[in-house]
């Protein structure tokens, strides 16, 4: 389903094409090393024959045989969890979820087991004052660097002048329509739900997700996408339940029927986004003119993690640059690491779609911590399902 | 005398040995959970979610806001049983009345080869058959055009007939394997014609059966969240869907468990006048439980 760049061998010409940019010193050795696959075959040779792999096997040492890893779908590669579980022997039991408020739930009820999930940024604060997550011993995770990841997208791992988890990704919650199906070029929120009761409608996918559904009713009012206003939310109540005749479905897992050809619209993350233009070139992503969410990840250890060695190792782990850009390669989402980014090859690493120009992102906001634990926001979203 | 005592002793004694452990089975995972959720029920949603004490019925007061989720339960669950009835009583009759003894055994087995896999899946798979690119399309062909079945009502009774029937199908089946097929020969020999045979003597004698697979399918359909939220597109939204949301998402706990609370209650209701109806209609001697 996902492509895989750098699964793929390199071709021929490719190969003395960057090879000759190598030389003339355009691009990096590292970066050279990433593109050829040159940098993965020596890892695995180094992996296959320990010796020559010394300096990685020791940092990690014993760590036990399990991880617990909380995450999101479609979000990760495989190579790099089985390649986790060779150098260290703990095996990754992966639990995938919808929404941070679903994860929440889990770790506020207790007793997950988990020793690394995936927060995004808006949620993090709450998890510390909920003393559900664990500060960091970064001197544990060397390969993190702070002074390669852009504030902008990293800032939120710290609270109260401690650091709580390190960032995994970055990108953009905006939507997805098909051209072909959709000739109105809707450019906002407002035309996304003016089609949507319109010419598309039985077409539309709103996400099972408070945030971003709501957010993007609030945008299409003209409102902030983080409101907790009772009256803003109120009148975005009435814009949700006023569509829902005409929605195809509510679900976060709107790729399926995007690709059927189903639906015509969806909210949409842009990795997403990616993915499904890779095999469509008629979806395209846009960022709405009014508004909408951009967003980062991290990786964070909850406070009762049983593996805490084991959950450091993969977190140290998944920071080194090469497995990042091996991850970014699968799931289509930005590094926030610019070593990572570097490593991309230039189809991703210009990708408008992951790297959108910085002026289409000005009217964005990143989510607020109190529309995760907000009432009015999550009866609002109860209130339009069970409409 | 004193010796006898002392052996009655000892057998109460056994007997309470021999049924601790489903007490203790039936007070620690039934009882008490009930009782925690009846006690939730009447709390207050703590400021970032989940429980906090308190005394209030506000809950309760609430529950006209989940109004379309217990009507499409409420309508949904028992059009899903008939529905299920009407395909599995056939099945059932075929494979107890008409199937040589070869073959029986075979298709039973296909009847539960489903159930190997996860219902999940099993429901996953029916998004891509009534997407679209699925039956819309094989229905275009011969002239139906823009079809859409995936996330209606119509879908989710589909996936409902498809994840159940091996439970209707079953107690039918039980019920028509064991019915005696002298009756069958004698109502012939009086000359009663087949389809009248049929609703005198067949259906009747196996009502058992359809009585137990409608009270399987019913009870279970009306905690159903799966094929709602899957083939419904989570606009088919049943009170399992409410309940998922409000633990999972919103985290408001006491209205979940004052919602639970009301589901439980209306079962009760709904089954209890069930079964009074069935036991005055078959008479006490054939009553099911």
């Amino acid at each position: 389903m996902n492509k895989n760049n750098n699964d793929k061998p390199i071709t021929a010409t490719k190969f003395m094409k960057e090879l000759h940019r190598y030389r003339k010193g355009s691009i990096s050795r590292r970066h050279f090393l990433g593109v050829t696959g040159l940098g993965t075959a020596m890892a695995v040779i180094g992996t296959a024959m320990p010796s020559l792999y010394s300096n990685q096997a020791n940092a990690f040492g014993d760590v036990g045989d399990r991880l617990i890893f909380a995450t999101w779908p479609n979000y990760q590669n495989q190579v790099n969890l089985d390649e986790y579980t060779e150098l260290t022997g703990a095996h990754i039991q992966v639990n995938a979820f919808g929404s941070n408020e679903e994860m929440l739930a889990k770790l506020q009820a207790g007793g997950t087991g988990w020793d690394v999930f995936v927060p995004t940024n808006y949620t993090i604060s709450n998890y510390v004052e909920l003393g559900l997550i664990q500060e960091l011993d970064l001197s544990r995770i060397p390969n993190y660097d702070a002074s390669a990841n852009n504030p902008k997208f990293s800032d939120p791992a710290t609270v109260n002048g401690k650091v709580y988890c390190v960032p995994k990704n970055w990108g953009t919650t905006g939507f997805i329509v098909n051209s072909n199906k959709v000739t109105s070029q809707p450019k906002s929120w407002k035309d996304f739900f003016d089609a949507t009761m319109g010419k598309a409608s039985g077409h539309t996918i709103l996400h099972d997700y408070q945030l971003t559904t709501i957010g993007a009713a609030l945008c299409a009012l003209g409102y902030s996408f983080n409101s907790i206003d009772a009256k803003e939310l109120g009148e975005a109540e009435a814009l949700l339940i006023k569509s829902k005749p005409h929605l195809f479905a509510i679900t976060s897992d709107y790729q399926p029927g995007m690709r059927s050809e189903d639906a015509w619209l969806s909210i949409c993350w842009n990795g997403d986004g990616t993915q499904l233009k890779n095999d469509m070139p008629e979806m395209q992503y846009v960022i709405a003119s009014d508004g909408g969410e951009i967003w980062s990840d991290f990786y964070a250890i909850p406070t009762d993690a049983p593996h805490l060695d084991a959950a450091y190792a993969f977190i140290n782990f998944m920071q080194d640059p090469y497995v990042q850009a091996r991850d970014a390669a699968v799931h289509g989402y930005a590094p926030t690491d610019a070593r990572a980014i570097a490593l991309q090859p230039d189809s991703l690493a210009n990708d408008p779609i992951l790297h959108p120009a910085l002026e289409l992102m000005n009217g964005l906001e990143f989510g607020a911590a109190q529309t995760m634990t907000d009432p009015i926001r999550a009866e609002v979203m109860a209130r339009f399902k069970s409409a | 005398m004193d010796n006898h005592k002392r052996k009655r002793k000892s057998e109460n004694w056994l007997t309470a040995v021999m049924l601790a452990p489903t007490f203790l089975w039936f007070l620690f995972m039934l009882i008490l959970p009930l009782v925690v959720i009846l006690v939730f029920s009447f709390g207050e949603r703590a400021a970032v979610g989940g429980y906090a004490g308190g005394f209030t019925f506000e809950h309760y007061a609430n529950l006209s806001s989940r109004l379309k989720a217990f009507q499409n339960t409420m309508t949904i669950a028992p059009l899903g049983t008939l529905l299920c009835l009407l395909v599995a009583y056939p099945l059932a009759y075929y494979l107890a009345l008409r199937v040589s003894k070869k073959f029986k055994l075979i298709l039973l087995v296909l009847v539960i080869v489903p159930f190997w896999t996860s219902l999940l899946v099993r429901t996953y798979a029916w998004i891509f058959i009534l997407g679209g690119r699925g039956i819309p399309t094989l229905l275009e062909f011969i002239g139906f055009e823009d079809v859409s079945l995936i996330n209606t009502q119509g879908a989710v009774l589909i996936g409902i007939v498809y994840g159940y029937l091996p439970l209707m199908v079953f107690p039918i089946f039980v019920s028509l394997e064991k019915l005696d097929r002298r009756l069958l020969e004698a109502s012939n020999d009086l000359g009663a014609s087949p389809l009248k045979t049929f609703w005198q003597v067949t259906l009747p004698l196996s009502m058992p059966g359809i009585a137990t697979g409608c009270m399987l399918v019913f009870i279970l359909l009306m905690g159903e969240f799966l094929i709602p939220a899957f083939l419904g597109g989570g606009k088919v939204y049943f009170i399992g869907n409410a309940l998922v949301d409000l633990f999972l998402q919103s985290r408001n706990w006491p209205f979940g468990a004052a919602i639970s609370v009301t589901l439980v209650a209306i079962m009760l209701i709904t089954v209890t006048f069930y079964m009074r109806m069935l036991n005055s209609k078959t008479g006490r001697d054939e009553s099911l439980m």
